[in-house]
C-alpha cells in the first residue's frame, strides 16, 4: 500500500482536484484505490456524491470505536473507494491530541488497509496543524500543489526542510505548479525556473483551465467527463511522475522503520 | 463494485417472456431510482472454473474461479478467511467468502499443480487440499454483461443491476439478473434486489449457474471420484453386483489413463494403480459368481493381464512417493544438510521420466487396449447374465456378508499367528490381506449400515495405517540402497549425497520399528472382543433382507 497525501498550508491551490483525479487514474490503472477526505469542507466527497457524514463522526474514527473500513463508501468507479468528510473533523486536532502517539495516530488507523488497500490518498485540509503533522507521518509521498510565486517557493522550503529532520520515515515531496496561467509572466517565468531548478518539482504542470473548475459542477473527475482535455492529459502526466518515483527507502533501523521522528510542526 | 447480491431468472425460455419481464423490472426501478446506463460498453467476459480432476475445491464447498488475471476463490472457509473477506467487502452472491490473488501469466486453459501458485491469500487457502493434484479447468464460459446505474437524489450510484449473458462451447445459457451493491449502500441494494423479484416473470436463480454450465457440457459436479460408489441394491443377484462393482472399476481406471498419458500430476496413477489392485482382489474375491465367462482359463488371462498392468505401473508411482516425501525427507534430516540430498532428487527426476516413458508405451499398446475392451465386453455379459438369471438364489447382501466375513477371519486367523518373533514377509502378508478386506467393504459399502461400516472401516484403517507404514518404509529402505548403487555405477556422486542417503534410510528403519511396536496394539483393536463385535454387527442380516 501506498499513501499520497496532498498538502498545502493554503486554500484554493488545487490539493482537492488533484487528489481527485490522481485517486481516479490510480483506480483506472487497476490499483485497490481509497481516498480520504479529511478537509471538513468535503469538496472531494460532494465531488464524488458522497453525502459528507460520517457515523460516529470523526471521534469514533480517531478513538477506534468505528474502523476506517466501516466509514468506507464506493465511488460510481470501479476500484475507488472514498471516506467521506464529516464537519466534525473541523475538531481532528483536538480528537488526535488526545490520542496516544498523537502524531502518529493516522498512520496507525490506516495500516490495517494494507490488505485490501494499493493506494490511498489524503486529501488534506490547507492548514499547519496536528493534523498535517500526522499526515505528514503516513504518507509516503506529499503531492504539494504550488501557485507560481515567490512565497509558494519559501512555504516548499519550509515543508522540504521540516520532513528532513525527520529521524524515521520520511515521505517523498512531489511538489508540482498549480493554476498555472501562461499569461502571466511571473508564472511563466517561476514555472521555468522551479521545474528546472528543483528536483522536488515535477516537471508537469496543471494549468488553470476551466474544465477543472467545472469537476464541482459535474461532481466528477475531469479524467472522466473530458478525458481528453489538456487538464485530464496534465493529471496523466503527473500520475506517472508519481508511479515514476522509488519506494521510500527505509531508514536505518530495519525494513519499515519506525514512523516518526522527533521534529514537530505544531509547538 | 462487489459481486452479486442475488441472481434471478425468468421463467420461459422465448425472447418475449424475456423482453416483457425486463420492462417490468425497469419500470419498477425507475419508480425508486433514476436508471442510466454504464458509461462502459457491456463488458465481455470470460471466466474458466478451476478444479482438480477429482473435485476437492468443490467437494470442500469451495468455488474456485479465473478471471482476467485473477483467481477467485468462494465458498464455505475457515472462519478467520471468512472474517478477512467479509472485513474487505468482498463476497460473492450467497454470501460466501470471496479471497482473490492476482496472477500473471497464468493461462487457464493448461492444468498447473496447485504448488506451483504463486504465494497469496487463495493458494493459502487451498493448497493442503488441493495438493498434490494439478487444477484443472472445468468449464470455460463466455459472458456479456451489461450494466444499468441505480442512482439516488444526488445522482450517485447506490447500486447496479447486471444482465449477464452466457454461452458455453457455444451453447447459450437462459440470461440472468442480478443487483450488484455498492459498498456502503447496502440498504440500496437489497431494496433494489426486492423490486426485481417482485416483477412479473421474474423469479430467483437457483444457485450460480455452475450445474447449467456443467449440463450443457453434458456433465455434472463431483462426476469423478475414486471411491467404489458401485450402484448395487441388497436384493440385486450376486453375480450382476459383482460385474455392476468391476464396470465400475474400470471406469475409473480408464478415466484416469489420460491424464498419466500427460503426465497432469501424480493422482492420476496413483487412482489407476488403485483400480487395478480393487480389479485384481474383485477377480480374487467375487469371480467365482461372474457366470460362466470369468472362471476358468479366462479368469487365469484377465488375473495374469491385471498383473502385468499393475507391474507396469509400479516403477513410476515408486519414484512418485519418493518425489512426494522429498520435502519432508530433506526436511528430517539431523546431520546433513538439505542440499546434500538434490543429486538424489535430480537422479529421481531422471529415473521417473525414463520409467513414465515406458509406462506410457504401456497404456498405449495394443495389449492394454484388448484387455480393456475384451474386460468391458466380458462384464457387460455377466451383468446380462444377471439379469437374465432371475431366479439366482444369491444375492448381492448374501455375497457381501459371505466374502466380507471370510476375508475378516482370514485377517483374524493370519494376524493372530504373528509374534515378536514372525519374520516381516508375515506383516507384508498380513497386509494384503487387509486390503481385500478393505476392498470388499468397499465394494458393498452402498449395503451397509453407514455408522456400523464407518466403526468398522476405521478400525481397519488404523490396522492398515501401521501395516503400510512398516511395508512402505522397509520398500524405501530396499530401493534407496538400490538407487544409490545405480547412482555409484553412473558415477560422480558425492559423497555428502550418499551420507544423506544413509542417514535417510536411518530415519525410515527407526519408523519401521515403531510401527512393528505398535503392531500388536493395533491388531488386537482390531480383531479383538470389540474389533468382531463390531464386525458382526455390520454382517448381521437386516430385517426384510434377502437370505
Amino acid at each position: 500500500m501506498r499513501v499520497y497525501a496532498t498538502y498545502n498550508i493554503k486554500g484554493g491551490v488545487g490539493k482537492t482536484t488533484a487528489a481527485v483525479n490522481l485517486a481516479h487514474l490510480a483506480a483506472q490503472d487497476g490499483l485497490r484505490t481509497l481516498l480520504w477526505d479529511l478537509d471538513p469542507q468535503g469538496a472531494a466527497s460532494f465531488m464524488f456524491r458522497v453525502k459528507p457524514r460520517v457515523k460516529g463522526g470523526g471521534r469514533a474514527l480517531i478513538r477506534g470505536s468505528r474502523t476506517l473500513d466501516d466509514a468506507i463508501k464506493g465511488t460510481d468507479f470501479d476500484g475507488l473507494d472514498l471516506i467521506p468528510a464529516d464537519f466534525t473533523y473541523r475538531n481532528m486536532d483536538l480528537l488526535l491530541g488526545g490520542a496516544r502517539k498523537p502524531t502518529h495516530r493516522l498512520a496507525r488507523l490506516l495500516a490495517p488497509l494494507a490488505a485490501s488497500c494499493d493506494a490511498v490518498f489524503l486529501d488534506c485540509p490547507p492548514s499547519i496543524s496536528l493534523v498535517s503533522e500526522n499526515v505528514m507521518h503516513a504518507a509516503d509521498v506529499l503531492i504539494v500543489p504550488l501557485i507560481p510565486t515567490t512565497l509558494s517557493v519559501r512555504t516548499l522550503d519550509q515543508l522540504t526542510g521540516f520532513v528532513a529532520r525527520f529521524d524515521g520515515h520520511r515521505p517523498r515531496i512531489l511538489a508540482f505548479l498549480s493554476m498555472a496561467d501562461r499569461r502571466k509572466k511571473l508564472h511563466r517565468e517561476m514555472t521555468q525556473e522551479l521545474s528546472t531548478e528543483r528536483a522536488v518539482v515535477s516537471p508537469t504542470t496543471i494549468p488553470a483551465l476551466s474544465v477543472i473548475e467545472r469537476m464541482s459542477v459535474e461532481r466528477a473527475p475531469v479524467t472522466v467527463f473530458a478525458p481528453r482535455s489538456q487538464a485530464a492529459r496534465a493529471y496523466r502526466s503527473l500520475w506517472s511522475d508519481l508511479r515514476a518515483l522509488e519506494p521510500v527507502a527505509p531508514p536505518a533501523g530495519g525494513p519499515g522503520g519506525k514512523r516518526g521522528g522527533q521534529s514537530t510542526l505544531v509547538q | 463494485m462487489t459481486p452479486a447480491l442475488g441472481g434471478f431468472a425468468v421463467a420461459g425460455d422465448a425472447a418475449p417472456a424475456w423482453d416483457r419481464a425486463m420492462t417490468d423490472v425497469m419500470s419498477a426501478l425507475r419508480s425508486a431510482f433514476t436508471t442510466v446506463p454504464e458509461r462502459t460498453a457491456s463488458r465481455a467476459q470470460r471466466r474458466t472454473w478451476l478444479d482438480t480432476f477429482d473435485w476437492r475445491l468443490y467437494r470442500a464447498g469451495l468455488r474456485l474461479e479465473y478471471v482476467a488475471g485473477e483467481l477467485r476463490l468462494a465458498g464455505a472457509a475457515s472462519a478467520s478467511a471468512a472474517s478477512a473477506a467479509s472485513a474487505t467487502g468482498a463476497t460473492t452472491a450467497d454470501g460466501a467468502a470471496l479471497t482473490r490473488q492476482h496472477v500473471t501469466g497464468w493461462r487457464p486453459a493448461r492444468p498447473r499443480l496447485a504448488e506451483s501458485l504463486p504465494p497469496g491469500p487463495v493458494r493459502d487457502r487451498i493448497i493442503r487440499l488441493a495438493s498434490p493434484r494439478a487444477l484443472l479447468p472445468v468449464a470455460t464460459v463466455s459472458s456479456t454483461v451489461t450494466v444499468t446505474r441505480l442512482l439516488n437524489d444526488d445522482g450517485k450510484t447506490v447500486a447496479r443491476l447486471l444482465t449477464t449473458r452466457a454461452s458455453v462451447a457455444g451453447a447459450d445459457l437462459p440470461p440472468r439478473l442480478s443487483v450488484a451493491e455498492v459498498r456502503g449502500y447496502p440498504g440500496q441494494a437489497r431494496k433494489a434486489a426486492r423490486i426485481v423479484a417482485l416483477a412479473t416473470g421474474v423469479s430467483p436463480a437457483v444457485g450460480d449457474g455452475f450445474a447449467e454450465i456443467l449440463g450443457a457440457l453434458g456433465r455434472h459436479p463431483g462426476d469423478y471420484s475414486n471411491k467404489v460408489d458401485a450402484e448395487i441394491t441388497a436384493h440385486m443377484p450376486a453375480g450382476r453386483a459383482a460385474a455392476v462393482v468391476l464396470l465400475r472399476l474400470l471406469d475409473t481406471l480408464e478415466a484416469n489413463v489420460d491424464g498419466v498419458l500427460a503426465d497432469i500430476d501424480t493422482e492420476f496413477l496413483h487412482d489407476l494403480r488403485v483400480s487395478v489392485r480393487r480389479t485384481r482382489s474383485a477377480l480374487k474375491l467375487l469371480g467365482d459368481v461372474l457366470g460362466d465367462s470369468v472362471p476358468g482359463e479366462p479368469g487365469r488371462r484377465y488375473h495374469d493381464e491385471f498383473k502385468w498392468l499393475g507391474d507396469l505401473t509400479t516403477p513410476t508411482r515408486d519414484l512418485d512417493v519418493h518425489l512426494l516425501g522429498f520435502g519432508a525427507m530433506a526436511a528430517g534430516l539431523a546431520a546433513a544438510r538439505p542440499a546434500d540430498l538434490e543429486p538424489f532428487r535430480a537422479f529421481l527426476a531422471r529415473r521417473r521420466a525414463r520409467e513414465r516413458r515406458a509406462l506410457a508405451r504401456g497404456l498405449r499398446s495394443a495389449r492394454f487396449r484388448v484387455l480393456t475392451e475384451d474386460w468391458r465386453k466380458t462384464l457387460l455379459e455377466a451383468r446380462d447374465a444377471g439379469v437374465r438369471r432371475r431366479a439366482e438364489r444369491r444375492t448381492a447382501a448374501g455375497l457381501a456378508a459371505d466374502r466380507t466375513g471370510r476375508a475378516f477371519r482370514r485377517v483374524v486367523r493370519q494376524g493372530a499367528a504373528i509374534t515378536g518373533s514372525s519374520p516381516d514377509e508375515s506383516l507384508h502378508d498380513l497386509r494384503k490381506r487387509c486390503k481385500e478386506l478393505r476392498y470388499v467393504l468397499e465394494f458393498f459399502a452402498p449395503l451397509h449400515q453407514p455408522a456400523a461400516y464407518g466403526k468398522v472401516v476405521g478400525d481397519l484403517k488404523r490396522l492398515q495405517d501401521c501395516l503400510g507404514e512398516f511395508q512402505d518404509t522397509h520398500v524405501q529402505i530396499e530401493e534407496i540402497r538400490a538407487l544409490a548403487g545405480a547412482m555409484l555405477a553412473e558415477g560422480a556422486v558425492p559423497a555428502a549425497t550418499l551420507l544423506a542417503m544413509g542417514e535417510t534410510m536411518a530415519g525410515l528403519a527407526s519408523r519401521q520399528r515403531a510401527a512393528r511396536a505398535e503392531f500388536e496394539q493395533r491388531f488386537a483393536a482390531f480383531a479383538g472382543p470389540g474389533g468382531r463385535r463390531r464386525m458382526s454387527v455390520l454382517l448381521a442380516p437386516a430385517a426384510g433382507d434377502p437370505e
